[in-house]
C-alpha cells in the first residue's frame, strides 16, 4: 500500500505518528481536518486565506492565538477551542505536506 | 407550471417506493454478477451525498462508487433565500455533476425505489437492480404532507414551503413580487428538528429587507411553534435595528403554533386565532427522504438514528446515512455539516473496507445568516462522539458576538459568500 503524505507527515514528527497509527490512502485528508475544506478552498483566491502547503508552524501559532483569544477572528476563535494541541499539530503537518497553495505567490 | 409537474413526480415516487416494498417478500433472487471490488452505492447527490462519493474515490482508488441521483441538476438551498428576496438569481444555484463524474464517480441519473438490505441490492425505478458491499443513504428531507392538515402538495402551490429550492424558491419570489406594499406575509416555522434551524429567520430578516426597500407599508408575521430559535438574541437585536416594527415574532407560548391551513383563502390557523395571509410561506415538519423510510433505517421520529463514528445506521447494517436524514445528536441539519459527516463516513468506509477499525472523528459545522446583504452572523460548533451521539464540544462553538462593529457584521456576510463558493467547488466543481 502507497501512503506518501503519511511518510512524510511521519518525518515531520513524532505526534504525527501516534495519531496516524491507523494507515490513509493517499491524497486522504486526517478525518479531525475534514471540515477544515468547507470554508478553506485548494485555491488561495478569496477572503479565507488557503492552507494547503502552509508552513505547519504558521498554522499551529495561528491556531494557539484564536484558542486564546488572542488574534482577531470571526469564527475561528470558536472552532479553535474545540482541538487538542496534538490535533492541531496533525492538521498542520498534513496542510505543510500538501506542496504549493494554488494561487499563492 | 414547473412546479407542478414537480409534486406530481414526486407523489408518484412514494407510490412505486411504496409498491416496490410490498412487492419485496414475493420477488425471487435475481441473477446477478458477482462483483470482484468493492463496490459503494451513494443514494442522493446532495451537499452529502455528491462530497461523499467523491471522497471515497479520493480515499481509494480501487472502490468503485455509484452515485444515485435523478436530477442531472442539483438547486442549493443555501443562499436560496437570497432569492427569494431578489437579492440573487436561482441560476447561481444550480449546479452540476460533471466534477463528481471526473473523480471517477458512476452516475445513474435514477429513484431508487427499494433496498433489499439482507441481499445488499438496490432497485432502481426502471426494474435494474445494482449490488452493493456498503450503501450510504443521503437522500435529505422530505416535507411531511400528513402532518398539518389542509397542507398537501395542492396547498403547497398556493402557500409555498420553499424548503426544498427550486420551483417552490422562485414561486414564492413571484408572490412577494406581486404583493401589493401594506401587504402582510406570514411565515411559519416548524418545532425541532428541521432542515437548517437558523433558516427560517434568515428568511424572514430577507424578506423584510425586501420589504423594507420595496414596499415599506408592509408587514412580516413570524408564527412559530418553539419558544427559543438558533441565533435568537442576534436576529432580534438586529431586526430592532434593521426593520423596527417590520417583523413580529409569534412564539409558541404566544399562540404561534400553526395547527391548520387553508389554501383556499390562505389562511393559518393557530391555537389563539387565524392569520388571513397576502403572501404565506408554510414551512412544515419533516422527515427523512422517503427512500430512508423504505430501506428500514429511520426510526418513529421519521429520521435515522447512526452510529456517531461510521455513520453506519443503528438499524439496518452496511447501510451508513449521513446529512439531513441522519439523527446526528448535536450536530444541526445542515449543508456544512452534510458535507464535513459526508467526508468522515468516506474516510471510515474506506477503512472498514481494508478491514481496519474505525479513527476518531472530530466534526465543525459553521452556518452563516444573512440579515442583510451585508450583515452577517453565525453559530459554530465542533462535535466528537460521546455516549454513542455526536456531541458537541463544550468548550468551543458558539454564536457571534451580540456587540459587535458593523465592519464584523459585512466580514461575516462575506464569509458567508465565500464559504458557499468553496464548498460548492468541493462538492460539484
Ligand atoms: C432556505 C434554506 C437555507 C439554507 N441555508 C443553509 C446555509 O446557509 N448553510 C448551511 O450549511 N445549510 C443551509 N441549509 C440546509 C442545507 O440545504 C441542507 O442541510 C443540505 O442540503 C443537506 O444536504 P443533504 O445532502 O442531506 O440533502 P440534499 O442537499 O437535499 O440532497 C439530497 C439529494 O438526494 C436526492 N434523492 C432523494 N431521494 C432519492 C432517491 N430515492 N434516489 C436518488 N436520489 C434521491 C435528491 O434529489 C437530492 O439531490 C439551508 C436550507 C434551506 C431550506
Amino acid at each position: 500500500m502507497t501512503r506518501p503524505w503519511s511518510y512524510r507527515g511521519i518525518s515531520h514528527g513524532m505526534i504525527v505518528v501516534a495519531l496516524l497509527a491507523v494507515p490513509i490512502q493517499a491524497a486522504a485528508q486526517p478525518s479531525s481536518a475534514a471540515a477544515c475544506s468547507g470554508c478553506h478552498a485548494p485555491v488561495n483566491d478569496g477572503p479565507v486565506p488557503g492552507l494547503i502547503g502552509r508552513p505547519a508552524g504558521e498554522i499551529v501559532t495561528a491556531m494557539a492565538a484564536f484558542r486564546a483569544g488572542e488574534r482577531t477572528a470571526t469564527v475561528m476563535d470558536r472552532i479553535a477551542k474545540g482541538y487538542s494541541d496534538e490535533e492541531i499539530n496533525a492538521i498542520a503537518q498534513w496542510y505543510a505536506a500538501q506542496g504549493q497553495p494554488a494561487g499563492n505567490p | 407550471m414547473p412546479s407542478r409537474s414537480g409534486t406530481r413526480r414526486k407523489a408518484s415516487r412514494r407510490a412505486i417506493l411504496k409498491s416496490a416494498l410490498a412487492g419485496i417478500a414475493t420477488l425471487a433472487a435475481p441473477p446477478v454478477l458477482g462483483q470482484a471490488k468493492a463496490h459503494v452505492i451513494v443514494i442522493g447527490g446532495g451537499f452529502a451525498g455528491a462530497t461523499c462519493a467523491r471522497r471515497l474515490k479520493a480515499a481509494d482508488g480501487t472502490i468503485a462508487v455509484t452515485l444515485v441521483e435523478p436530477n442531472a441538476r442539483f438547486t442549493a438551498c443555501p443562499f436560496s433565500n437570497a432569492v427569494i428576496a431578489g437579492l440573487r438569481p436561482i441560476e447561481a444555484q444550480y449546479f452540476g455533476y460533471d466534477g463528481v463524474k471526473q473523480a471517477g464517480v458512476d452516475i445513474a441519473g435514477q429513484i431508487v425505489v427499494a433496498i433489499e438490505a439482507e441481499a445488499r441490492q438496490v432497485h432502481f425505478a426502471d426494474g435494474a437492480r445494482l449490488d452493493y458491499q456498503r450503501l450510504v443513504l443521503a437522500p435529505g428531507i422530505d416535507i411531511r404532507f400528513d402532518a398539518l392538515p389542509g397542507y398537501d402538495q395542492t396547498a403547497a402551490e398556493i402557500m409555498p414551503h420553499a424548503w426544498k429550492a427550486g420551483a417552490q424558491t422562485l414561486l414564492l419570489r413571484r408572490q412577494l413580487e406581486a404583493m401589493a406594499d401594506g401587504g402582510v406575509v406570514v411565515l411559519s416555522a416548524p418545532a425541532n428538528p428541521f432542515r437548517c434551524p437558523p433558516g427560517p429567520y434568515e428568511r424572514a430578516s430577507l424578506i423584510a429587507y425586501y420589504l423594507k426597500t420595496k414596499k415599506p407599508r408592509s408587514k412580516l408575521i413570524l408564527l412559530d411553534a418553539k419558544d427559543t430559535f438558533s441565533k435568537q438574541r442576534l436576529f432580534e437585536a438586529a431586526w430592532k435595528t434593521l426593520y423596527p416594527g417590520l417583523i413580529e415574532w409569534v412564539p409558541l407560548s404566544g399562540g404561534g403554533r400553526v395547527i391548520e391551513i387553508d389554501a383556499k383563502t390562505r389562511t393559518l390557523v393557530t391555537e389563539f386565532g387565524s392569520h388571513l395571509a397576502d403572501v404565506a410561506n408554510v414551512i412544515p415538519p419533516q422527515r427523512a427522504g422517503a427512500v430512508a423510510i423504505a430501506a428500514g433505517v429511520a426510526d418513529q421520529t421519521g429520521w435515522c438514528p447512526i452510529d456517531p463514528h461510521t455513520f453506519e445506521s443503528k438499524l439496518v447494517p452496511n447501510i451508513h446515512v449521513i446529512g439531513d436524514a441522519a439523527i446526528a445528536g448535536a450536530m444541526p441539519k445542515s449543508a456544512f455539516a452534510a458535507n464535513a459527516q459526508a467526508k468522515v463516513c468516506a474516510d471510515m468506509i474506506a477503512s472498514l473496507i481494508r478491514g481496519e477499525d474505525p479513527r476518531e472523528v472530530k466534526l465543525i459545522n459553521t452556518c452563516y445568516s444573512l440579515v442583510a446583504p451585508d450583515y452577517g452572523i453565525s453559530v459554530a460548533g465542533v462535535y466528537a462522539p460521546r455516549d454513542g451521539l455526536l456531541t458537541e464540544i463544550k468548550e468551543a462553538g458558539g454564536v457571534s458576538p451580540l456587540e459587535a462593529p458593523a465592519a464584523q457584521r459585512e466580514a461575516e456576510a462575506t464569509y458567508a459568500q465565500a464559504w458557499f463558493q468553496t464548498i460548492t467547488r468541493e462538492v460539484f466543481g
